[in-house]
C-alpha cells in the first residue's frame, strides 16, 4: 500500500508463511480489506455503498449460474423455462426473484454510490481513473442488465429488444447493416436470445475483472473522505479491518434485510405486468418501458422530438443518450475546482440536488407515455441534465469561492467529538497541522 | 479541450431541446377507458391487505377450479399449470389422476403407426387447451385470441381485482359512455382497458355452476373464485415465499441488532479517544 | 488491532474485563452469521436435485394388457427402456430347469417375479455390461442363443428371465421396483 504506516501483513503459523511466499493472496486481502489499509477516520455511510455494491454483484452472480442450469434460451422455450424454474425447480422462485430484483437493488446500491462520488468529488485528481472505471463498470451493467432483461422473452423482452436494437438503425449508412448484425436476424427471435445469453453470462465477469481492477488503483492514493481533503498522517487514518469491516457489515444485514423484504413480499413491484405475457411480434404493447433504472436515459432518448441541422430526431435521440452516460467519463476535468468536497462548495451543492430532482423527475418522465406534459417536462429535464454537466459545472467551479477548508482530517474529527463532548467549555481544537493526536495524561 | 467540446455538445443539445420543447402541441382529446378495479378483500392477502400473513383459501381455490373447468376452459388454456399441481389446492391423488382422465381435451401423442393422434392426459401431464394452436384459436373466436390463463393473474394491472371487476361487474351496459361506440363483434365491458372487449360475458346468471361444498353460486361469487384460483395459477409458491420471508426477515433482525452491537463495540474505544482528546486540550 | 494513534488503555483493559465482554458479541455475531450462511447453503444445493416436473415421472404406469405370452414391449422410464415381456409356459418351464449353479448371477424366476405373476418379465433393458440396449424385446430382433435377449455390441446373451447366460456381462438385466395395480396394469417405478 502507499501509506508508509500501513501495517503490514506478518503471517503466523507455518502453513500461512508456506503460502505467502507462494500465492500471497492472504496478504492482498490484508493490504486490500484488511489490516493493512489505512482508511480516513472520518468515513461516514456514504461510504459504504461501494463494499454493498460487490456484494450486490456476488449475489447476481451466484443466483444468475443456478438460473443458468434451469434456462433455455431460445425463442420458443425460454419463456416456459422461466415458469419452469418458477414452479417446478426446486426454490427456483426464490433464485428468479432474487436475480430479479438483485438487479434493482445493484442498481440502487450502485447509484447512491455515484453520486457519493459526485457530491464529494472522489472523482478529482488523483483518482481520475478509479472513476473512469467506475463508469465502465456502470456501462458494463446497463448492458448485462439490458440483455438479461430480454431472456425470459415476456412481451416487455421482446420489444424492449426491438426498439433499443431499433436504436442501432438510426446512425448514418451502417445503420441497418449494425442493427441486423446485433440481432442476428432481420428482428428479435432465437439467435438474438442466444447471444445475449451467452454476453449476460460472461459480461458479469468482466465487470468483476474492472472491479478489481477498480479497487486496485484506489489504493494507491486509498480513499477519498467527506472532507475532500488529503490524509497527511496516521493520526488521520484508521486501519480497514476491523473499524469499516464491522461498519459495512452492519450495513450488509440492513441491506440483505432490505432485499429480502422485497424478494418475499414485493418481488413483483420493480417490474412489468406485460413481461408475464409470453413475446408476441404481432402484437405491441401499449407502453414500452425499459426497467427503472434505465428510465432517466429513456427519457432523454424520447425527449428529441425536433430534425435540425440535418439530423434526424432519432439520431439526436440516440447521440443524446449516448453522451449523457459518456459525459460523466470526462467529470475530473468538467469540473476546475481545487476543493474537492461540496461541504465547502456552497453553489455547486445547491446544483447538485438540483441534478439528483432532476435525474429523478427524467426517470419519472421515462416510465409515462409519450404524451404531454411529460414530453415537455422531459426535454426541459434533459436540457438541465446537459446544461448541468457541460456549462454550469465547468463555469461554477471555476468562478465559486470555496470556503475554507480544515486543516486535517484529525483535527476536524476531534472538532467534530470535542463540540459533541464539550458541555463545561470550549475545548477548541488547537493542534497544528500535521501533528499526532497526543495521548492523554500519561505521555 | 475537453471543456471546449463539452461546452459545445452541451448547448447543442440544449438548444436542439428547447427548440423541440417550444414546438406546439396539439390539442390532447381525453378518451374514456377502463375504470379503476374494485378492490376486494382476498384470503391470499392477509387479514389487513398487506400480504404479509395471507393464505390461500383452499375450499375457494377448488371452487375456482371448478368454474375454470366448466365455464372458461373451452376457450381459454392454462398450459404451464400441470394436473400434478392440482394437490395444492387439496384433490387428492386419485382424484387428481381421475380430473386428468376426464379432462375434456386430449394431449397430442404419436401413434404406433406415426400418425399423429391423442391421448387422456396423466397427472404429469400439463392441462392442455381447448385449440391445438393459435390459428385454430382465432379462427374459433372471431380472429380473436384468448389469453392463456397460467398467469393471467400477474399480466394484468389490478390482478384478481381487475379479472374480479371484469367478469362479475364489467358488463353494464348503464356505465356506457354517452355516444360510445362499441363495434361488432366486441362487447362494452367497464373495466377493460379501452372499454370493448372480444370476451362475451361469461357469467351471466347466477348458479352456472353447481358447487360441490354447497356455497351459493351467484355471479359474484364465481367471479371471485375463479379470481382467486387464476392468482394460485399465477403464483402457486405465493404461501412458501411469505413464510421463507418471514423467517429470513426475523433472522436477519437480529442478526442487525448483534451487528450494530459489534460495530459499536470495535469502534467505542475510538471514539472515546476522540473525546478525551477533542475535549483535554494542552495550553499552547 | 494496530495500534491507532489517541486510543488509550481503557479501564477495561487495564482490569482484564474487557476480553470477555468484547468477545461475546463477536462470537454471537459471527455464529448467528455462519448459522445463517450455512442455512442458505440448503436451496442452493437443492435446486439442483430433480425438479417437480421430473420427479412426477418418476413412476409410470404401464398397460398390458395387449402383450400376448411371447410377446415383449419397450418402456420408457427416467430415460432408459423398460422391457414388459410375457413369457409362455414353455420359457416358464425351460427357466426353471437351468441348475442355479451354471449361473453366473444365480436367481430364479420366482426371485424375478411377482407371486403368481410368472409369466411377467419386467426388466431395465440396459445390459449390464456397458450399457447398451439388448435385442430381442420387439418383434424379429435376434433373441440370441438362449431365446431371451442379446446384446449385440459384445455379445452378451440373456435367458427369457433376463439372466446373464453367456458373454461379458456381470449381473442379471436389473428388475425396477414395480407393483401391479390391476392385472392389466403395472406401475415401475
Amino acid at each position: 500500500m502507499s501509506f508508509s504506516w500501513s501495517e503490514p501483513y506478518k503471517p503466523e503459523g507455518k502453513l500461512w508463511r508456506y503460502l505467502d511466499d507462494r500465492l500471497p493472496i492472504p496478504r492482498m486481502i490484508w493490504d486490500s480489506v484488511g489490516g493493512g489499509y489505512p482508511v480516513p477516520k472520518n468515513l461516514n455511510y456514504a461510504w459504504n455503498f461501494g463494499a454493498l455494491a460487490g456484494v450486490a454483484l456476488a449475489v447476481q452472480i451466484l443466483s444468475g449460474i443456478i438460473l443458468a442450469m434451469h434456462y433455455d434460451g431460445s425463442a420458443a422455450n425460454a419463456f416456459q423455462s422461466v415458469e419452469h424454474i418458477m414452479r417446478d425447480v426446486n426454490f427456483g422462485w426464490m433464485f428468479r426473484y432474487i436475480h430479479a430484483n438483485g438487479a434493482s437493488f445493484f442498481f440502487i446500491v450502485v447509484y447512491i454510490h455515484i453520486f457519493r462520488g459526485l457530491y464529494y468529488g472522489s472523482y478529482k485528481e488523483p483518482r481520475e481513473l478509479v472513476w473512469m472505471l467506475g463508469v465502465v463498470i456502470l456501462l458494463l451493467m446497463m448492458a448485462t442488465a439490458f440483455m438479461g432483461y430480454v431472456l425470459p422473452w415476456g412481451q416487455m423482452s421482446y420489444w424492449g429488444a426491438t426498439v433499443i436494437t431499433g436504436l442501432f438503425s438510426a446512425i448514418p449508412i451502417i445503420g441497418t447493416s449494425l442493427q441486423q448484425w446485433l440481432l442476428g436476424g432481420f428482428s428479435a427471435d432465437t439467435p438474438t436470445i442466444s447471444r445475449f445469453f451467452a454476453l449476460h453470462y460472461i459480461l458479469p465477469f468482466v465487470i468483476l475483472g474492472t472491479v478489481v481492477l477498480k479497487v486496485w488503483a484506489l489504493h494507491l492514493p486509498g480513499s477519498n473522505n467527506p472532507l475532500g481533503i488529503d490524509v497527511k498522517g496516521p493520526q488521520d487514518t484508521i486501519p480497514f479491518h476491523p473499524y469499516f469491516t464491522s461498519k459495512d457489515g452492519f450495513t450488509l444485514v440492513l441491506y440483505f434485510m432490505l432485499f429480502a423484504i422485497v424478494v418475499f413480499f414485493a418481488p413483483n413491484m420493480f417490474g412489468e405486468v406485460d413481461n408475464y405475457i409470453q413475446a408476441n411480434p404481432l402484437s405491441t404493447p401499449a407502453h414500452i418501458v425499459p426497467e427503472w433504472y434505465l428510465l432517466p436515459f429513456y427519457a432523454i432518448l424520447r425527449s428529441f422530438t425536433v430534425d435540425l441541422f440535418f439530423i434526424p430526431a432519432k439520431l439526436w435521440g440516440v447521440l443524446a443518450m449516448g453522451s449523457a452516460i459518456l459525459l460523466l467519463l470526462f467529470m475530473p476535468w468538467l469540473d476546475g475546482s481545487p476543493v474537492r468536497s461540496n461541504k465547502f462548495r456552497p453553489i455547486n451543492r445547491f446544483f447538485f440536488f438540483v441534478l439528483v430532482v432532476d435525474i429523478a423527475i427524467l426517470g419519472v418522465c421515462g416510465g409515462k407515455p409519450a404524451a404531454e406534459p411529460w414530453v415537455r417536462i422531459a426535454q426541459l429535464a434533459s436540457a438541465y441534465y446537459f446544461a448541468h454537466f457541460l456549462i454550469i459545472l465547468p463555469i461554477v467551479s471555476r468562478v465559486e469561492r470555496p470556503l475554507p477548508v480544515p486543516r486535517s482530517i484529525s483535527e476536524a474529527v476531534l472538532e467534530k467529538y470535542s463540540k459533541l463532548g464539550s458541555s463545561i467549555g470550549s475545548a477548541r481544537g488547537s493542534m497544528s497541522a500535521g501533528a499526532a493526536v497526543a495521548p492523554m495524561p500519561a505521555e | 479541450m475537453v471543456r471546449l467540446i463539452g461546452f459545445l455538445a452541451g448547448a447543442a443539445f440544449c438548444f436542439v431541446l428547447l427548440v423541440a420543447a417550444i414546438q406546439p402541441r396539439d390539442a390532447q382529446t381525453e378518451t374514456p377507458h377502463g375504470l379503476e378495479p374494485i378492490k376486494t378483500h382476498w384470503s391470499f392477502n392477509g387479514p389487513n391487505g398487506m400480504g404479509v400473513l395471507g393464505k390461500y383459501d383452499r375450499a375457494q381455490l377448488q371452487r375456482g377450479f371448478q368454474v375454470y373447468k366448466e365455464i372458461c376452459s373451452s376457450c381459454h388454456s392454462m398450459h404451464l399449470v400441470a394436473f400434478r399441481d392440482l394437490t395444492a389446492i387439496g384433490f387428492s391423488e386419485p382424484e387428481v389422476k381421475a380430473i386428468a382422465k376426464n379432462w375434456n381435451y386430449k394431449v397430442p401423442t404419436i401413434n404406433d403407426d406415426g400418425t399423429p393422434g391423442e391421448r387422456a392426459p396423466l397427472p404429469a401431464d400439463r392441462i392442455p387447451g381447448p385449440f391445438a394452436n393459435e390459428k385454430a384459436a382465432r379462427a374459433a373466436n372471431n380472429n380473436a385470441l384468448p389469453p392463456d390463463f397460467s398467469l393471467i393473474a400477474k399480466a394484468r394491472e389490478g390482478g384478481p381485482d381487475y379479472i374480479h371487476s371484469l367478469v362479475a361487474k364489467g358488463y353494464d351496459e348503464s356505465a356506457r359512455p354517452k355516444g360510445w361506440e362499441t363495434p361488432e363483434g366486441l362487447y362494452f365491458n367497464k373495466y377493460f382497458p379501452n372499454l370493448n372487449i372480444a370476451m362475451p360475458p361469461p357469467l351471466v346468471q347466477d348458479g352456472q355452476v353447481t358447487y360441490n361444498d354447497g356455497t351459493k353460486a351467484t355471479v359474484d361469487q364465481m367471479g371471485k373464485d375463479v379470481s382467486a384460483f387464476l392468482m394460485w395459477a399465477s403464483e402457486p409458491r405465493l404461501e412458501e415465499r411469505r413464510s421463507t420471508g418471514l423467517a429470513v426477515v426475523m433472522f436477519l433482525s437480529v442478526l442487525a441488532v448483534f451487528a450494530w452491537a459489534t460495530y459499536r463495540k470495535v469502534w467505542a474505544p475510538l471514539k472515546k479517544g476522540y473525546k478525551s482528546a477533542g475535549l483535554a486540550q494542552p495550553a499552547e | 488491532m494496530a495500534s491507532v494513534p489517541g486510543l488509550e488503555p481503557t479501564p477495561d483493559d487495564i482490569h482484564g474485563h474487557s476480553v470477555r465482554r468484547r468477545d461475546f458479541i463477536y462470537v454471537a455475531t459471527g455464529a448467528f452469521a455462519a448459522a445463517g450462511a450455512t442455512t442458505a447453503l440448503y436451496p442452493i444445493v437443492s435446486q439442483m436435485n430433480p425438479a417437480a416436473d421430473v420427479r412426477a415421472l418418476a413412476s409410470i404406469e404401464a398397460d398390458i394388457s395387449a402383450i400376448q405370452p411371447g410377446q415383449a414391449i419397450k418402456v420408457p422410464w427416467r430415460g432408459k427402456p423398460v422391457f414388459i415381456r410375457r413369457l409362455t409356459p414353455a420359457e416358464i418351464g425351460a427357466v426353471d430347469k437351468v441348475p442355479l449353479s451354471e449361473l453366473r448371477d444365480p436367481q430364479t424366476l420366482a426371485q424375478r417375479t411377482k407371486p403368481g405373476k410368472a409369466e411377467w418379465m419386467i426388466t431395465l433393458g440396459v445390459c449390464t455390461h456397458l450399457g447398451c440396449i439388448p435385442l430381442g424385446a420387439a418383434e424379429g430382433e435376434n433373441k440370441g442363443p438362449f431365446g431371451g435377449y442379446f446384446c449385440p455390441c459384445h455379445g452378451s446373451a440373456y435367458d427369457p428371465a433376463g439372466r446373464i447366460r453367456k458373454g461379458p456381462a456381470p449381473k442379471n438385466l436389473e428388475v425396477p421396483q414395480y407393483a401391479f395395480k390391476s392385472p392389466t396394469v403395472v406401475e415401475i417405478g
